[in-house]
């Protein structure tokens, strides 16, 4: 396994003015499962590509394990990589795919026997090596295609969105198994998709993209907790975090924000010091739905009476939605804490972990708080939770 | 298909069945006449009408006929093989290249190549025969499959380049991945899966070629003259009488390959003309 550093990574394309990547630099070490996560068109595929070799970067480098391979063949990189269409060769068996890799590389009949042997055991598909892969399912393929990266035991694995194919159950299976495999394996790994959901769980470090440039790079924890702009805040976690337009002022010497709903109002302390010029901005408030809760009995800090106006049960926890601040606003409660629609309810916000971001630039506002660092092995989940391993 | 229930007989299937016999033997009546008359002996064809029963079949027509054009026929096998092989080939790699590895005006490339599917066999006759008079080929077959293959690389590219397109370039990125080099991708992996392809170009090819008069008129002379020349030459004799049955074997004989491969390799021709018409 080896290290994986890119240093200004930039990428564009032709005549065309604007780069495809820009200034992308990140590091992880070896071992570490890196997700690359962002909406269509942010350069995620370009960069994996670049880093596959498959598409020259036209800045930049590309480390692995402290050596620039950026001018080498994808060939001579010794890089494997999941296709989102898995890519099986159609004409070849199982076998034949598996072992093709390692038949380019010259390796011997026997030893190429014995890799196919443990790669397919590992993976359970022994029983399909003699297959076609058009008489393989969705989930065969994806073994498969997996199969055919973990024979060479290149220096790095790339994914390229490899459970987008799948049906929704068969989804979070391989991704469980996917991370077991990581587990076990501890292979360098970089991860591409759009779904937030893979990203907070497989990875050890996200780097969140967007318009070709890395919007943040972190842990999962420091992503969800400590999302370093709008757009970031926005993208990781479901259902999103709620961003409310904010007026601020000073009370007490503190900076708090004001928030209304049709039943009153109240005031929520800032993570501020001065105002910064704060008060001819556009603001807006950024917060969890689970960092709003209901208020207990005579804690009427931070509290606030909403009508409620949509009840979502999505089974483990009920979505409430209400209005505040006049945009939509939804919060996560137990299920047997849910209300009724048209009711009130006295709902309590948890002032520690309130965002504040410029309405115009989505920049961060404010002290970002240091998070203590939970030194957890599984990454906590967002929703659903990983699915069992068949 | 034998899941679906039997059609009731009705009016109006009969009238649909009624009609298409009859488009049959539209199409069928010429060469049922052919081969009667190929059977018939001069006597019994001038006796006779077109579609009578021969008295006694007799092999005289097609004996004579393969006499006068047999040596023609190997003629035209030894322009037919090496100009399809050829030109497949070519055309296979070409449609690789501009599908998998787009270069630099590639588009711009096969556009002008396209343009060479539209040319008329005649407008290219002069300048094609002062190429082969510079090369020192004029008059050869070597020149002949020369022409052919050149002629031919417009639409087999055109066929290779669409089948290839359809093909997902992951194919080509995972092999290069796994450290396959152009060929090998190429061969260990694209032209296995091109059978229905090839199988197109061969029969468009071959039908091309062996089909062609013009080239081999103006590209050929005497002895290395294809069969269809040779053809022309004996049915327009104007000496002595016509002998039909003669006159019927050639073309049949001239015919009968063209009709062989599209009977034993018919099939790819419709599964590869519509290849990837459905994604499966």
């Amino acid at each position: 396994m080896a290290s994986l550093e890119l240093r200004n990574v930039q990428k564009s394309y032709g005549n065309s003015q604007i780069a495809t990547l820009k200034d992308i630099a990140l590091k992880i070490d070896a071992g570490e499962f890196l997700i690359l996560v962002g909406p269509s068109g942010c350069g995620k595929s370009t960069l994996m590509n670049c880093i596959a070799g498959l598409e020259n970067i036209t800045g930049g480098e590309i480390l692995v394990d402290g050596e620039d391979i950026s001018q080498a063949s994808p060939k001579d990189r010794d890089i494997a990589m999941v296709f989102q269409s898995y890519a099986l060769y159609p004409t070849m068996t199982v076998r034949d795919n598996i072992a093709f890799g390692l038949k380019m590389r010259k390796v011997p009949a026997a030893k190429i026997e014995e890799e196919v042997a443990r790669v397919a055991k590992l993976l359970q598909i022994e029983p399909l090596l003699e297959r076609k892969p058009s008489q393989l399912s969705g989930g065969q393929q994806q073994r498969v295609a997996m199969g055919r990266a973990l024979a060479r035991r290149p220096k790095i694995y790339l994914f390229d969105e490899p459970l987008s194919n799948l049906d929704a159950k068969l989804r979070v299976e391989m991704r469980t198994e996917i991370k077991l495999m990581h587990q076990r394996l501890k292979t360098t790994t970089v991860y591409v998709t759009h779904d937030q959901i893979e990203a907070m769980t497989l990875g050890d470090k996200v780097a969140v993209m967007k318009d070709g440039v890395i919007q943040q790079f972190g842990t999962p924890h420091e992503i969800y907790n400590n999302p370093a702009n709008l757009f970031v805040a926005s993208f990781i976690g479901s259902p999103p975090m709620n961003f409310v337009p904010l007026r601020i002022r000073q009370r007490d010497g503190r900076w708090v924000g004001v928030l209304n709903s049709e039943q009153g109002s109240c005031e929520l302390p800032l993570p501020i010091t001065s105002d910064d010029g704060l008060r001819d901005r556009e603001l807006i408030l950024g917060i969890r739905p689970e960092q709003i809760g209901l208020a207990g009995v005579g804690t009427a800090d931070f509290s606030l009476a909403v009508d409620i106006e949509v009840v979502e049960p999505t089974g483990p926890d009920t979505l409430v939605v209400f209005t505040l601040n006049q945009v939509k606003a939804c919060c996560r409660l137990m299920p047997d804490q849910a209300p009724r629609v048209g009711e009130t309810l006295n709902l309590q916000f948890d002032p520690r972990k309130a965002l504040l971001f410029d309405a115009q630039t989505g920049e961060r506002l404010g002290v970002v708080q240091p998070e203590p660092v939970r030194e957890s092995k599984v990454p906590r989940l967002v929703s659903n939770g990983a699915g069992t391993a068949q | 298909m034998s899941d679906f229930a039997q059609p009731r007989l009705t009016l109006g299937r009969l009238t649909i069945h009624a009609t298409l016999l009859l488009a049959c033997a539209v199409y069928l009546v010429p060469l049922i006449v052919m081969l009667l008359t190929s059977f018939k002996t001069p006597e019994d064809i001038r006796t006779g009408n077109l579609l009578s029963w021969p008295e006694a079949f007799s092999a005289m027509g097609w004996l004579t006929a393969w006499d006068s054009i047999g040596g023609y026929f190997w003629n035209s096998v030894k322009i037919v093989l090496p100009a399809v092989l050829i030109s497949t080939a070519l055309g296979a790699i070409n449609g690789y290249v501009l599908s998998m590895w787009r270069f630099r005006g590639s588009q711009l490339f096969f556009g002008l190549l396209l343009f060479g599917c539209f040319l008329p066999f005649q407008v290219i006759l002069l300048p094609a025969s002062f190429t082969l008079g510079k090369l020192g080929l004029a008059n050869t077959t070597t020149g002949l499959v020369l022409v052919h293959v050149v002629y031919g690389l417009a639409f087999t590219t055109l066929f290779f380049r669409n089948f290839y397109v359809s093909v997902p370039d992951a194919l080509v990125r995972a092999a290069r991945l796994d450290g396959a080099g152009f060929f090998t991708i190429f061969g260990r992996i694209l032209l296995p899966m091109s059978v229905p392809i090839i199988m197109v170009c061969l029969i468009w090819q071959f039908t091309q070629i062996w089909n062609d008069f013009l080239f081999g008129v103006v590209f050929a002379s005497g002895d290395t003259q294809p069969v269809t020349v040779a053809l022309n030459n004996l049915v327009n004799t104007s000496t002595g009488a016509k002998q039909y049955n003669v006159d019927m074997a050639a073309a049949m004989i001239a015919g009968l390959p063209t009709l062989v491969v599209y009977v034993v390799a018919g099939k790819y021709f419709l599964r590869g003309l519509t290849a990837g018409a459905v994604k499966g």
